[in-house]
């Protein structure tokens, strides 16, 4: 047994843990959800704006991060698009502009067909700069956003016509896969002007890096597809179960990728187990031959 | 041929197979209908059954290509392989293809061109730019000037031209994220560490005025955690003090908590990438062989 584990090849590990997460997306497991304080404290910021308050959504990720990201960026539109709020969309991610089309489509042309561009919803779409950017837009949005991403003139558009700069925004919510996003936009928007509050959504790899800023600087986290899956399971019952209404399954993508995290981690949580016990049984196997 | 490779051969043969079956079922086929605002959009396959929607040729084909590429870049896992260095090659030039013109569009024709020439712009690229200049517009030429030399670098001889915007750019990006990182990650990450080690409740207030709430022992052990595992931590790093007696031990704890702070990064990082595999399973399952169908978008006809 010990000789096995310890010549194990590793495409052994690598084709269990594709079946542990292949089975379930084919049997489509799911499992119940239970939200936590910080996808509460997302939920609630949101919850707590009225109707017509502007909210700045900037959807810094791309398809490579899609899988982990899409879900809490539909619920975020979900979400405000239910409130009524008015949302300017943006992104600092050279292929953030599809993700932003796609939220669009598959929330607001949708299910809100009422909602009117230029009147409640806008795209600036995506400017290169990096943290620079955002350090531009919270004093001056109209030196880089002369025009929106479909090119109209910016003081064309009803709902850009008296705003200066970011700072006239009533939340910043940001869809973070890395540099720039979440961590920038706490650096040069949340921290030096607290009267502006943000709330963010990041993958696994930074969710970890964002923690320290909780509560004072970011006052609400999602972190990876579980904190997505959270917080869509908060907004599916406030605007669905209390309704009494079904929620529609493109509404339940984060809790649907619930099913194979919970099966992989089963997995790689025997796979340390065995690994431990071998590093062991290795070490008494040295012990006894020395 | 040996016996392995004839196993390899008689597997993908098989596989080929049932693929043909499945898209003769009519997997992988995607479908578009007009939206009410004229534009074309993707449509289910009940859609199409529903004669509202018509067959798309060229997101059919794409279809195929994401699942061709997916299967390569998959297949590293097994060894090293042509097929995944063809995927690597064309993922990296399409991205720094599709960065390049993206760059240009969003940033050197709105945002240097269009303030320097906004007429001359409006009239061939953005027709929805502003004709009129900026006040001080005469400063962009400063970015004019500098993108210029950055590109003598590419010239035969004097290459040296290139390092003063490199400087530049060196020194308003250091700047720049200095204060960035003194303001949020140095200052306000001290004063989110000066906690009350004893809280007191702050919702269940008692009932007498003036008298002195309970303690909120969860939130007392939670700043306790805080305070101690920042000191710990940051005494590990302390390494002009030698680690012996008091010292080491506190650095001891803060190994410690070092430890459980990368433990928690990681099942994190495994976390989002096993959602990665989650999202192209889903896709190759879905869209591609039409085995699953999450969304309801072929309810009834397959």
């Amino acid at each position: 047994m010990y000789e096995i584990l310890k010549n194990l090849d590793r495409r052994w590990i690598f084709l269990a843990m594709g079946l542990a997460v292949a089975i379930p997306v084919l049997f489509q497991l799911q499992f119940p959800e239970t939200s936590s304080a910080l996808s509460e404290a997302c939920f609630n910021e949101i919850e707590n704006l009225q109707p017509g308050d502007r909210v700045l959504l900037a959807f810094d990720f791309d398809p490579a991060s899609k899988g982990e990201l899409e879900p809490m960026a539909t619920s975020f539109v979900r979400q405000c698009s239910k409130k009524k709020l008015k949302l300017y969309f943006m992104t600092l991610w050279p292929v953030g502009p599809q993700m932003i089309d796609e939220a669009i489509d598959r929330v607001i042309r949708t299910d809100f067909p009422e909602m009117i561009y230029g009147d409640d919803y806008v795209n600036l779409g995506y400017k290169p700069g990096y943290e620079g950017v955002i350090k531009v837009i919270i004093s001056d949005l109209k030196t880089l956003y002369s025009t929106d991403a479909r090119g109209t003139n910016i003081d064309q558009i009803p709902m850009c016509r008296g705003i200066d700069n970011i700072r006239d925004m009533n939340l910043i919510i940001n869809v973070s896969a890395g540099y720039p996003g979440a961590k920038e936009w706490i650096q040069y928007a949340a921290t030096p002007y607290k009267e502006l509050p943000m709330i963010a959504g990041c993958t696994g790899v930074q969710a970890a890096l964002l923690y320290p800023y909780v509560p004072a600087q970011l006052p609400g986290l999602l972190g990876a597809i579980k904190g997505a899956a959270e917080y869509e399971q908060l907004v599916n019952d406030k605007y669905d179960v209390q309704a009494g209404l079904v929620t529609p399954p493109r509404y339940l993508e984060a809790k649907r990728r619930m099913g194979p995290q919970f099966v992989a981690h089963l997995l790689m949580v025997g796979l340390i187990i065995l690994g431990n016990i071998t590093y062991f049984l290795q070490r008494s196997h040295e012990r006894r031959h020395s | 041929m040996n016996d392995r490779r004839k196993l390899w051969a008689a597997g993908w043969l098989v596989f080929a197979i049932w693929l043909l079956y499945r898209a003769t079922l009519g997997a992988g086929t995607t479908y578009v209908m007009q939206s009410p605002a004229g534009n074309w959009v993707e449509a289910a396959p009940i859609d199409y059954a529903a004669g509202v929607a018509q067959f798309s040729l060229i997101r059919t084909l794409g279809v195929w290509i994401a699942a061709f590429f997916t299967l390569c870049i998959l297949s590293t896992m097994y060894r090293d392989n042509p097929f995944y260095r063809f995927a690597e090659a064309v993922i990296v030039g399409v991205s720094a293809a599709y960065a390049m013109v993206v760059a240009f569009w969003s940033g050197l024709i709105p945002n240097l061109f269009g303030k320097l020439w906004p007429a001359w712009i409006q009239s061939w690229a953005m027709p929805g730019l502003s004709a009129g200049r900026e006040d001080y517009w005469w400063l962009y030429f400063a970015p004019l000037v500098l993108g210029a030399m950055l590109l003598w670098r590419l010239a035969p001889r004097g290459a040296w031209i290139a390092r003063w915007p490199l400087a530049f750019i060196v020194g308003t990006t250091a700047g720049v994220r200095l204060i960035g990182y003194v303001e949020a990650d140095f200052l306000s990450q001290i004063n989110a560490t000066i906690l009350p080690l004893v809280a007191r409740e702050t919702v269940n207030q008692p009932a007498a005025p003036g008298a002195t709430p309970p303690i909120d022992w969860g939130q007392s052990l939670q700043n306790c955690i805080i305070v101690f595992g920042v000191l710990s931590a940051l005494v590990y790093f302390l390494f002009s003090v030698e680690h012996k007696g008091l010292v080491g031990k506190v650095a001891r704890v803060g190994t410690w908590v070092l430890m459980i702070s990368f433990g928690a990064a990681f099942g994190y990082t495994v976390m989002g990438r096993i959602a990665l595999l989650a999202i192209r399973f889903e896709f190759l399952f879905d869209e591609w062989l039409w085995l699953i169908d999450p969304l309801g978008r072929r309810t009834g006809i397959f």
